[in-house]
């Protein structure tokens, strides 16, 4: 029962992916391709986090952490660059 | 692990990607950026948080101690998520992006309205005089690097 409902939410988090990636080329302003980037790192940590479960290994959790961490920095640093046109002032 | 664990696990997990998976479709189909930015911060607290809960119950049923990795995650998550919508927002507003809503003094809610006039400190001079909406905001921002 587990496996299935794994592949069923595999199925919907790469339709999140899919659907995230296509704002992201599509625009149409700045902000919105830094909102599809922010949707797509926490997708990823979905990923990660069922792949944990799926493999039975909590390897993925440390690359989970990671991901969490830099998509928070890089999200920061796009907005400040929007907003002040420089990053480290 | 016993059925109702199974159980448990199943619709957690299940949860949580039907709620990343709403998120993203929120994220592609709402029609401004300030209705956008709604769908994204469901799928990080609700979508997430529930993949989280699944995975610490699994892998305290699964290993012989209790699993508490994903409450890092999970924390880091919930802390980060409105900090980073707040810069967002600030940043689309920074770029007058015209939202659906009206504007407070002249009810209309025509497509070519900008933003009101944002106060002086705040709004860079070469930003005046610029559309609203337009994709160019990267050229923008450029300009202004190079006058900084």
């Amino acid at each position: 029962m587990l496996n299935i409902a794994l592949l069923i939410a595999f199925a919907l988090v790469t339709a999140a992916f899919a659907l995230a990636l296509w704002r992201l080329l599509k625009g149409p302003s700045a902000p919105d391709r830094i909102l599809a980037l922010d949707t797509l790192y926490i997708n990823a940590i979905a990923l990660l986090v069922l792949l944990g479960i799926h493999f039975g290994s909590d390897l993925y959790f440390e690359a989970a952490l990671l991901i969490a961490l830099m998509g928070f920095v890089g999200t920061v640093a796009l907005c400040k660059f929007l907003l002040r046109g420089d990053i480290i002032e | 692990m016993n059925d109702a664990t199974e159980l448990l696990l199943s619709l957690l997990v299940l949860a949580g990607a039907i709620f990343t998976f709403i998120g993203s479709f929120g994220l592609a189909r709402l029609d401004d950026f300030y209705t956008r930015l709604h769908g994204p911060t469901k799928a990080t607290t609700l979508g997430v948080g529930s993949l989280l809960i699944a995975s610490a119950t699994y892998f305290s049923v699964t290993g012989d101690s209790l699993s508490l990795h994903e409450v890092l995650v999970a924390l880091f998550l919930f802390i980060t998520a409105p900090v980073s919508a707040h810069l967002l927002a600030k940043a689309a507003l920074h770029q007058r992006l015209t939202s659906l809503a009206p504007l407070p003094e002249n009810a209309e809610n025509r497509p070519g309205d900008a933003l009101p006039a944002a106060p002086p400190s705040r709004a860079e001079p070469d930003t005046r005089g610029e559309i609203p909406n337009t994709p160019g905001g990267a050229h923008d921002t450029s300009l202004r690097e190079r006058g900084t």
